[in-house]
């Protein structure tokens, strides 16, 4: 049986928007997709997954190169093919005005199936997704990881040959994203005579290691294409965790990342998890504590990212230098002075202006509500966030994290409870504590047609800054955001990791005490991830509050203490470490993030139920 | 054949659910028609009523006084007698009166010897706004002429020579603006229910990724546009048909052409409006930008160029040619015939000629860029 999909040197470029080159979203890529197993198509946003599941639906012409699905070419027979493509788009692909059992039956009928072969499948199907009960309801009322489910179903309602999901757990809890992978695996084994094949796009890279086969795409480009075990084999030995004796977290991470023989360091709960480089030895991090680790997917994705290109147009650098150097000074308990070789010392303004008395927390939440209509969103919520740490709100979307984030902001009004954010009452002075808060959302919020520097000297102008004011601000952060090479670079241009620091930059212009993040990194690949973590870090350090949403266990690694949210209310709170240790069993001894996530939320559910 | 049948079947069902479920697509059907209606109807009125006119007098007489009667006796105008010509220019200058009627001291003597002093009387009209002041004009002199003609045949005098006109207002004998407006505000209406309701729907779509997965599913392009398209115009006619009902019933606009007439244009007019709905949206992809760009490039020249509310005769040439790229002229022009004339084939049959063109050009034009991809 000839392989479902064949691609032979594919190119795909979307055409540049007014006289600028065209953007290469795929490039010279050749690769076969297997059937009987799930292919993962992974890699961080914009490197090109969405376009070549598109190509292989049929729903974009390739610009070069061919691609067979089924047998049919898909530049001039893309129809043939169609009856035996289940595809499940990003945003789902479901009319929201109809009704669960509406949407199954629409698609029945597309793909023409007699009443017999739906009584057959349709019920199955509701009842391998759990939609049931649910049937009457309309999908568009439906919870994020129901409408993943339905869209599912109705992508194998007809028993595809090939079924390809487009990033099908993006924004889905932890729990939903298992049942998914469930569903898909169970169905994959259905349809093994059929040689059915599934490709899943995705940019979680735990989920990639779950797969038969892995695509590696970056920036258009084929980084690998082979089992996720060969692919993590060269990294065996490498992975080593290591005990964090004294400090802080950050300051250690710091330390052993400017070890020549290390190639990546990251915290984890409360200990680091190290790389070292190719052919380094063990021996380089003597006097530390080392536990032997298995490798994941994602240590050999930052060993193949460090041995190419540079991520992003910043600083040339390893991960290892992306962090501050302190290697001279083996043991600098934190706070870390501000100086290095590379990062310019945080500027006057970044530190937060002089503590005139509020020495209290940085943030103090307490019995926050807020409700729309009868829906409750966030229901008593308490906590309080120190000067200087990195706190996380983690949650399903939909758990109410937003709407807390955005009423600590100011920019929502709380239906009760107080909270002081910087000193400030919200309630009463909104604007005097807005000013002294930054914030970046998860889309930047950058003008696209503008300059670097064009950008720049909007948001001074925003906060109010002076005219000497302003121009010291922009030279800064131009300057410790190594922006300067790229100033009159329009910013809709710019790779997502420049973006990203470029907006950055933008919130902290006026040196806002607190800094607001919201799902910052999510998307962005693990060389860029880290590089802007370290300059959180950093601020951190400096004493500025970072207060971070998110759904991506890996950013929520990075926060001091993290607040799990479930259904608006406060299921958890403690550092990562802490949270893990408290789903410790003996059957699962070193429980991940995430599992001490799913099983946090699930305790929190059954107990609310219980009430 | 049974597959396409089937897989229509299904289209048609969750279109019809859309429509169920949205308020926006039953309120633009039906409740802007309504309004529309209302506004345009009522509102918007050419006629003018009871106009002031000051009156001075210089010699107060029978004659002048009965002249005065009868004046005043017209509906259209209301005589109110000035103390000099002082406070009626001052009157005029306030608005109180639109205008002023001067009648001099020799005029009654005049009056009875036509033939060799022609009596005169003097109308200052307040020209702010020239239609108003042509119509005030035109029903001052009317109503002098029937007053004279009464007075002639009570002397049983023949007017002293010269012609004497007499005038008849044919397919609309009473004048009434709303027998002239609301055809056209028919055609606004299914330009509103067919570009911009279909524009939105589809950009909708687009926007949820709904069109995506219908894209790679096996439904062919032809009926993705066919249910949708069909759907479309059910409710397209339905809101015509409740239109026609309301503007007979509510109006008393009198209908005098032929239904089938009626249907033919509509449905041609609602193809070309619905096609050109699928083309905006197929090419914005984005539910504000496409209403933006139907409401300029469908309303406002529906509005304007149509001759639904200005003549398109009185344009100027160059804008005359543009109009006829405007498909709702000959649509209103059709809508206005059928209404107000009845059958003329005459002018129905070019003017159906046209609207066919232009759906068989929105049609072509909306195949060609929706095609099975997303490039």
């Amino acid at each position: 049986m000839p392989p479902p999909v064949v691609i032979e040197r594919l190119r795909y470029a979307f055409p540049g928007a007014r006289g600028t080159p065209p953007t290469v979203a795929l490039d010279s890529l050749t690769t076969r997709i297997e059937p009987g197993i799930v292919t993962g198509l992974v890699g961080p946003d914009a490197a090109g997954k969405t376009t070549l599941l598109r190509l292989m639906a049929g729903l974009l012409r390739p610009g070069d190169g061919r691609i067979t699905v089924l047998g049919h070419d898909m530049a001039t027979e893309a129809a043939a093919a169609h009856p035996s493509i289940g595809y499940m788009p990003q945003r789902f692909g479901l009319y929201e005005d109809l009704t669960v059992a509406g949407n199954l039956d629409l698609f029945a009928d597309l793909h023409v199936m007699s009443p017999a072969l739906r009584a057959a499948r349709i019920p199955r199907l509701l009842q391998f997704t759990g939609l049931t009960p649910f049937i009457g309801r309309l999908a568009g009322k439906l919870s994020g990881g129901m409408k993943q489910k339905l869209g599912l179903a109705c992508a194998l309602l007809s028993r595809p040959r090939l079924l390809l999901l487009d990033e099908p757990s993006v924004g889905v809890d932890p729990a939903s994203r298992r049942e998914l992978w469930a569903i898909v695996t169970a169905m994959l084994d259905e349809g093994r005579d059929d040689g059915m094949a599934v490709v899943w796009a995705t940019a979680y890279l735990d989920e990639a290691a779950r797969c038969g086969r892995v695509l590696l795409l970056h920036q258009g480009r084929l980084l690998a294409d082979e089992p996720p075990d060969t692919f993590i084999a060269p990294l065996a030995g490498r992975v080593f965790r290591l005990r964090i004796s004294g400090g802080s977290r950050r300051a250690a991470e710091r330390r052993i990342a400017h070890n020549r023989a290390v190639l990546d360091a990251v915290v984890e709960g409360d200990a680091l998890r190290v790389v070292l480089r190719e052919g380094a030895s063990a021996d380089a991090l003597q006097g530390e504590t080392l536990d032997p680790l298995p490798p994941r997917f994602e240590d050999s994705f930052i060993a193949r990212l460090s041995g190419k290109a540079p991520a992003s147009s910043g600083p040339p650098a390893t991960v290892a230098e992306a962090g501050l150097s302190g290697a001279s000074d083996p043991s600098p308990p934190a706070p870390v002075p501000s100086t290095s070789m590379r990062t310019p010392p945080l500027p006057e303004q970044a530190a937060p202006p002089a503590r005139r008395g509020d020495e209290g927390p940085a943030i103090a939440v307490n019995g926050l509500v807020r409700t729309f209509g009868t829906f409750t969103a966030v229901d008593h919520i308490s906590f309080q966030v120190a000067r200087g740490e990195i706190f996380g709100l983690l949650g399903p979307n939909g758990a109410g994290k937003s709407t807390t984030f955005r009423m600590l902001c100011g920019l929502l009004r709380p239906s009760g409870g107080t909270a002081r954010v910087a000193g400030q009452d919200l309630l009463r002075a909104p604007a005097a504590a807005r000013a002294r808060i930054g914030y970046m959302a998860q889309r930047f919020s950058l003008y696209g047609e503008l300059t670097v520097l064009e950008n720049l000297r909007f948001f001074a102008r925003v906060y109010g800054l002076d005219r000497a004011g302003q121009a010291s601000a922009i030279a800064q952060a131009l300057e410790r955001f190594d922006l300067t090479p790229v100033a009159d670079t329009v910013a809709g241009q710019l790779p997502l990791g420049v973006k990203q620091r470029l907006a950055l930059s933008a919130a902290l212009l006026h040196g806002p005490d607190i800094l607001f993040l919201d799902e910052a990194t999510s998307g962005v690949d693990p060389l860029t991830r880290r590089e802007f973590w370290s300059r959180i870090g950093q601020l951190a350090d400096a004493g500025v509050t970072i207060l971070v949403t998110t759904h991506f266990m890996d950013e929520a690694e990075y926060c001091d203490r993290l607040a799990i949210v479930n259904q608006g209310r406060l299921a958890a709170v403690g550092t990562p470490a802490a949270l893990r240790a408290r789903v410790r069993r003996p059957d699962l001894p070193d429980p991940t993030l995430e599992d001490a996530f799913i099983a946090l939320v699930a305790a929190d559910t059954t107990q609310e139920r219980a009430a | 054949m049974i597959a396409t049948v089937q897989r229509l079947r299904g289209l048609v069902r969750k279109e019809i659910a859309q429509i169920l479920r949205d308020p926006s697509a039953i309120l633009i059907a039906f409740l802007l028609p309504v309004v529309l209606l209302v506004v345009n109807g009522f509102g918007i009125s050419f006629d003018a009523y009871h106009m002031r006119i000051a009156a001075v007098i210089e010699a107060p007489d029978e004659g002048v006084l009965g002249m005065l009667e009868a004046l005043d006796a017209s509906p259209y105008l209301d005589v109110r007698p000035a103390a000099s010509m002082v406070a009626a220019q001052q009157a005029l200058a306030m608005g109180e009166v639109r205008g002023i009627l001067v009648v001099r001291e020799d005029f009654p003597q005049r009056l009875r010897h036509p033939a060799s002093w022609p009596a005169t009387a003097a109308l200052w009209v307040n020209a702010t706004d020239p239609n108003t002041a042509r119509i005030l004009e035109g029903y001052v002199t009317g109503a002098l002429t029937v007053w004279l003609q009464g007075q002639g045949r009570e002397l049983r005098r023949t007017p002293g020579g010269g012609l004497s006109l007499e005038q008849r207002d044919w397919f609309n004998p009473e004048l009434r603006s709303a027998d002239f407006i609301v055809p056209g505000v028919i055609a606004m209406v299914m330009t509103m229910t067919g570009t911009l309701l279909t524009s939105l729907i589809v950009a909708r779509e687009w926007e949820r990724g709904t069109m995506e997965s219908m894209l790679a599913s096996p439904a062919t392009m032809a009926e993705l546009i066919l249910a949708k398209l069909g759907c479309y115009f059910v409710l397209g006619m339905l809101s015509m048909l409740g239109s026609v009902a309301l503007a007979i019933t509510a109006f008393g606009v009198p209908f005098r052409g032929s239904v089938g007439a009626l249907f033919v244009a509509s449905a041609l007019f609602l193809v070309f409006a619905l096609a050109f709905g699928l083309f905006i949206s197929t090419v914005a992809r984005n539910q504000f930008v496409a209403s933006q760009v139907a409401f300029i490039a469908t309303m406002m020249p529906a509005m304007m160029l149509s001759g639904m509310l200005f003549d398109i005769a009185a344009m100027p040439r160059w804008l005359q040619i543009v109009t006829f790229a405007v498909p709702a002229r000959y649509l209103v022009s059709i809508l206005q015939t059928l209404f107000l004339a009845g059958d003329v084939w005459a002018v129905i049959l070019p003017n159906l000629a046209a609207l066919a063109a232009a759906a068989a050009l929105a049609m072509a034009a909306t195949l060609r860029v929706t095609r099975r991809r997303l490039d």
